[in-house]
Parts: structure tokens; C-alpha cells; sequence
């Protein structure tokens, strides 16, 4: 399905969010997520299946003030 | 030393983790100031999160994750759920922004946000300006820290109000309050805390300072100096001059 993952267009199979993580590497990693701009929590990755045009961010610690 | 919701803290700095020539100069930063608290963000994750995260984890002191970037009530809440989950935290650093010149805080969506949040179990810590009715606004909505500016983040331009920022003081005698952004130099940092401040939070001052280790333990003794001024009942300012030495017992020479 087609989707935006953090702002880039990409091709994915999906169908759930957890199998999208794996399919980009990251199905290990210590990430938050948010599906259409919604906070997606971790333990319902694995039941929330993607659609055409849906917008997944993809997010992880980083440097901050 | 500090305390925010019900959390003792073990040193009144609080220090950012971004802009440091490198992670190693980051943590030995921490390790050299003491620092208590350790602030983060959220980004996209492009492969370098993981790592931050160990080095985070590794810092051994409490970390207080923020929406910096954030302009709507949304995107802020988001992030906070977000970093809640992430960094296993309730505590959120709460910044909506509405120019981005100044990074000045969009208040009215600050509060909004920080309702949503605390309604929700957050512990926030605002980013605000030195308004004494936002302040207000922001307890009323469950906040119980503030963090108004100094002067815009990264200016480096120290306390812009020390009047309001002492007003602000006065006014909220038992709410924990922190000086966050503008600080650029220990002095600034001092003043802060003569004021009775609880605490600072700064960042690019010891980040981008050509020793940043060095700045960071200067930034703590700065800190640390203001805070035993606050306590010791520093004398008022005056407009004549009152001598020091007494005039009794001076000899008559001329």
C-alpha cells in the first residue's frame, strides 16, 4: 500500500503498523508512533493495519533543550 | 535542592543535550556540572536514536522530554503521548510555539495543551513567558512548576525582565519555578537564582561555549553561588553611598 512514512512516500506491505516496522528495519527498535496524526501506543501496532494514503510517523529519542 | 512533583532532583541545573561538538563532550558536560535533569526531544528516526538513547540512559540522571518545535495544541499532545511512552515518563517539557523568530510560546494554546495533558496524567513543565495571568492559568490547569524565559531560546541574552521574573516570584511564593532559555552566561545563571529561582535550564550557552565542559561546571558554580545568595538575605540596593568603614576613631590630619 501506498503511504507517507515520516513525510516520504513509500510503498510498503504491511498490512499491520508492527509488520511495516519490520519491513523498514525497525521492528526492534525503541520508537513511538503516530498514525494520521494521532498517538498510534506500541501494544496496538501489531492489530492496526495500514491503508492507501495513511501517514505514519516514525519517531525516536533525540537531542533536545 | 529542587523538588517537582513530589520528585527531588539533585541539582537545581538543568541541562539541554543538543549542539555538543560530540556525545562524548555531552555526557562529560553532565559528569563535570552535576546536572539533575537531562532534557531530549523527539525526531524522526533516521538511525541515530538508538544510540542517543543508550548515552541518555547512561547519563544516570532523570530525563525530561520536550515538543520543542510544536505550533498547535495537536502536534503537542501528540509529542507528549509520544514521549511518555518512549522515555516511560510522565513528565513533558510543554512548548507550543507561535513565532518563530523568537520561539516566543503561543500562551494561549500552552494552556490549552497543558490542560489536555494534565487531565491526562502528565506532570508538565511549561515553557511560558513571565505573564503573572498565564502563569496563573497554567496552575489553574493543573501545571505545578513553571518555566517562564529568560529571553528567547538560544539568544543568550540572560534575564530580559528581572522585574516580572521577581514579580512572578513574589507572587507564587510555593510554586517550583525555573528560569528556561536565554541564559548565555554563569552570571546570568547567578541572577536567576538570587531571585530565588529553583532552578535553570539552559543548553546552548554550555553547548556551543569553545570548552563546554568547562562552561558546564562553570554554569553549576554560578548556580550554586546564586542559590546560597538567595538564602543568606542579600542587603538592598541603594542610591547614595552608606561607608563601610566606621568614621569613629578617625584621626583629625588635616
Amino acid at each position: 500500500m501506498k503511504i507517507t512514512l515520516n513525510g516520504v512516500p513509500r510503498d510498503l506491505n504491511g498490512p499491520t503498523v508492527q509488520q511495516a516496522l519490520t519491513e523498514i528495519g525497525l521492528g526492534q527498535a525503541k520508537v513511538a508512533t503516530a498514525l494520521n496524526g494521532d498517538f498510534l501506543p506500541a501494544g496496538i501496532r501489531t492489530t492496526t493495519t495500514l491503508k492507501d494514503g495513511d501517514a505514519l510517523e516514525v519517531v525516536a529519542p533525540m537531542q533536545g533543550g | 535542592m529542587p523538588q517537582f512533583y513530589g520528585t527531588h532532583v539533585e541539582s537545581p541545573l538543568m541541562l539541554g543535550t543538543a549542539q555538543y561538538p560530540s556525545p562524548a563532550i555531552m555526557a562529560e558536560a553532565f559528569r563535570a556540572s552535576g546536572a539533575g535533569i537531562a532534557t531530549v526531544s523527539l525526531r524522526r528516526e533516521g538511525g541515530q536514536g538508538q544510540d542517543f538513547h543508550a548515552l541518555i540512559k547512561g547519563l544516570g540522571v532523570p530525563v525530561l522530554p520536550n515538543t520543542a518545535g510544536c505550533h498547535s495544541v495537536r502536534e503537542a499532545v501528540t509529542t507528549a503521548q509520544m514521549a511518555r511512552e518512549l522515555f516511560d515518563t510522565p513528565w513533558i517539557k510543554l512548548e507550543v510555539i507561535r513565532d518563530d523568530d523568537t520561539l516566543c510560546p503561543d500562551v494561549i494554546a500552552l494552556v490549552e495543551a497543558a490542560k489536555i495533558l494534565a487531565d491526562d496524567g502528565f506532570q508538565v513543565f511549561p515553557y511560558c513567558t513571565e505573564d503573572l495571568s498565564v502563569c496563573g492559568r497554567l496552575l489553574d490547569a493543573g501545571c505545578e512548576v513553571l518555566m517562564p524565559w529568560g529571553a528567547p531560546i538560544g539568544s543568550g541574552r540572560g534575564l530580559n525582565n528581572p522585574y516580572g521574573l521577581r514579580s512572578l516570584r513574589a507572587h507564587f511564593p510555593d510554586v517550583p519555578l525555573v528560569v528556561d532559555a536565554g541564559i548565555g552566561l554563569p552570571s546570568h545563571a547567578a541572577q536567576a537564582m538570587e531571585l530565588g529561582f529553583d532552578a535553570v535550564l539552559l543548553n546552548t550557552a554550555v553547548a556551543k561555549a569553545g570548552d563546554p565542559v568547562a562552561m558546564a561546571r562553570a554554569m553549576a558554580l554560578a548556580i550554586e553561588a546564586g542559590q546560597l545568595a538567595h538564602a543568606a538575605n542579600p542587603i538592598e540596593a541603594r542610591d547614595m553611598a552608606a561607608p563601610s568603614t566606621p568614621l569613629f576613631g578617625m584621626a583629625v590630619l588635616g
